[in-house]
């Protein structure tokens, strides 16, 4: 079945036994100069990110910028509806008691965060993506129940798919295979 | 250095063996998925029919609720806020412990909460959609309920933010989104389990959508891991907030026994103690049903009835205080409401409340008793039965206010007992569903927690 998506180029996964050897499988990528890998695992594995080479997650300034936005947001709302749009006395207090506002400006602003946190993680992952050429391999199953794996993909400077294969071998990469994703 | 510090403190959180056994990934990926994928016991069946009918029980009493008005309620003159507003507190209450397993128990690298927090989220989650009902429905006429909402109108109204019943509606509406979104975050990578585990071609279908893709690479997690994180982060205050502004409903009106300022500490506190024993009468239960022993370990189990006691004697200091400034402020109604409340027409009440809240949880000062499945397992029911007559005495303080010709005695009425048990049905049948299609067992936090997921792990007796 051909998609409308813009393809996905071929990716070479190779298998790995334990959380240790994907650790150290990541830091021989990197030192060699691989940029498009990535380390499958059941479960984030400490470390890892700086075997990779990846910096901190942005998502923090997502979730910031949200908050914000909720906070100056929801006050703006309070104090255009109770004193600009409809003033009205109540319990003789000002019209615009923020005060008396913290309780849904706060919730509002966790609301906000919220959505941030949600909505950036899915789109910084790209997700939903519901098919992936990485999809096509029988055995990458296992990486959702105790397998371990790592997936070069063909955009890479240092794609070569021998090479690529021969250097995961080298490394402790089991079980070596390419997957295009143009199967059925 | 800094990187050796961690080590080593990783190490000594991993002295304890948190999963009895020390299973493989595989196992735990089995031994949870198969609850999901096998057929369910009759046990499953026989509890889902009667919560089902109790569901049905409880809308057909909503219809005549609607139809009729308020008014089929016990409500009398001085009891203007009856079991309605009870049920309320009672249900956003069990939701707290949830939340705080899952998010400030997270915080604090709790790590024994792995194997519980699914399930207690769930229960949160559930436990809210039952509470958002009775506010829903105790306004009268539902059908302008969305007033509460900032919405434009012909009226050119606007809410009035100054008033606790708003921003009750808007903590509660925060705290479910929150918690349903921190919930689904936490279930991604395990529905992708299922979703590689399904055999018929429906479940690749359900999985596969619901998990939207997952793939487990490390630039996910990266992701993932801050994601849940700040939604941890952002749920801890609700912990705190969303209870302590319920307690503003009444708090800040003027009566006596309901304006004190030690209501939304005490609320909380009251909250976490009955979400607690909720949790445990749930765990007790699934881990029974479902062979779930080694995961949800009797460590676990006794760590929950500690929090237990400690939010126990919070609540029964908040009792005694409550009695001791009612006497130190030297204020004649604020004394009256009290010794009402221990002595008057609702003294039963008020002693189950402080029999089941304070008396029952100190029996797990001791050891043993604490790490008795039976003794827990009644325990944990007595203490939410204490904490729904705890909201019961609070409210009924109203029958006796400022005049004595005004005094009355508030006795429910068949659709307010419908109404509650039908909660009760509504809220079993969204767990039972959630225990059929869903992980209970958070797998991948569960796979983290082993020893072995430790890159650093070197298994007993050589090797690597």
């Amino acid at each position: 079945m051909k998609s409308s998506f813009k393809p996905l180029p071929e990716i070479t996964l190779a298998e790995f036994a334990s959380p240790e050897q994907l650790l150290t499988a990541a830091e021989k990528m990197r030192e060699s100069g691989y940029t498009r890998f990535d380390c499958h695992s059941p479960f984030p594995i400490h470390g890892m990110d700086d075997a990779m080479g990846l910096g901190r997650s942005p998502l923090g300034y997502i979730v910031g910028v949200m908050g914000s936005v909720g906070l100056l947001g929801m006050l703006l709302l309070t104090w255009w509806t109770s004193a600009v749009d409809y003033p009205f006395v109540i319990s003789g207090k000002p019209y615009f008691s923020w005060q008396a506002y913290i309780p849904v400006v706060f919730a509002i602003t966790v609301l906000f965060s919220a959505f941030g946190a949600f909505f950036g993680m899915l789109s910084l992952n790209q997700l939903p993506r519901l098919f992936h050429p990485v999809f096509g391999s029988e055995r990458f199953g296992r990486v959702t129940d105790g397998g371990f794996f790592v997936s070069v993909q063909a955009d890479d400077a240092l794609y070569e798919r021998e090479k690529v294969a021969a250097f995961l071998e080298s490394i402790g990469g089991k079980n070596v295979e390419v997957v295009t994703g143009d199967e059925d | 250095m800094s990187s050796d510090v961690e080590d080593i403190s990783d190490l000594e959180v991993q002295q304890e063996i948190l999963v009895a056994g020390n299973p493989t990934f595989e196992k735990i990926t089995d031994v949870v998925s198969r609850i999901v994928e096998g057929k369910p016991t009759r046990w499953w069946y026989g509890l889902f029919t009667v919560s089902v009918l109790l569901t049905i029980m409880l809308a057909a009493n909503l219809v005549y609720l609607f139809w009729e008005g308020t008014g089929i309620w016990g409500l009398n003159n001085p009891v203007g806020w009856g079991w309605a507003i009870v049920n309320f507190v009672f249900w956003v209450g069990i939701g707290h412990a949830g939340t705080l397993i899952s998010a400030i128990l997270f915080l604090l690298r709790q790590r024994w909460r792995t194997s519980i927090n699914r399930f207690a989220e769930a229960m949160t989650i559930f436990a809210v959609i039952c509470a958002l009902l009775f506010p829903a429905i105790h306004v009268g006429r539902v059908w302008v309920l969305y007033w509460v909402f900032p919405l434009p109108n012909q009226m050119s109204m606007w809410p009035n933010w100054r008033s606790p019943l708003l921003w009750d509606t808007f903590a509660v509406s925060t705290y479910f989104t929150c918690s349903l979104l921190f919930w689904y975050v936490g279930l991604v990578p395990d529905l992708a389990t299922l979703r590689d585990r399904a055999r018929s071609r429906l479940r690749k279908i359900f999985y596969g959508i619901f998990s939207l893709g997952w793939r487990g690479g490390n630039r996910q997690w990266r992701h993932y891991e801050l994601a849940y994180l700040v939604l941890a982060g952002v749920s801890t205050p609700l912990v705190l907030s969303v209870h302590s502004i319920v307690s503003t409903d009444f708090a800040t009106s003027l009566l006596p026994g309901w304006h004190t300022t030690i209501f939304p500490p005490y609320f909380v506190a009251g909250a976490i103690f009955s979400g607690f024993a909720m949790v445990l009468t749930l765990s007790l239960i699934a881990r029974k049903v479902f062979g779930l022993e080694d995961i949800i370990t009797p460590r676990t189990l006794e760590r929950m009835n500690k929090i237990i006691l400690v939010t126990g004697m919070m609540v029964g200091y908040a009792y005694a205080m409550e009695f001791f400034i009612a006497w130190y402020s030297g204020n004649g109604y604020e004394k009256f409401a009290f010794v009402n409340r221990a002595f008057g027409p609702y003294a039963w009440a008020y002693w189950i409340m402080v029999s089941c809240n304070v008396i029952v949880p100190q029996l797990f000062w001791s050891k043993k008793l604490r790490n008795s499945i039976p003794v827990m397992f009644v325990a944990s029911i007595l203490i939410n039965v204490g904490m729904w007559f705890e909201r019961f005495v609070i409210v009924v303080t109203l029958s006796r206010d400022f005049l004595p010709s005004s005094w009355d005695y508030y006795s429910p009425t068949a659709y307010d007992v419908m109404l509650l048990i039908g909660s009760f049905g509504l809220f079993f049948t969204m767990f039972l569903l959630f225990l059929r299609f869903l992980p209970m067992v958070a797998m991948s936090e569960v796979k983290g927690v082993l020893p072995q997921a430790d890159p650093h792990y070197h298994p007993p007796g050589g090797g690597s």
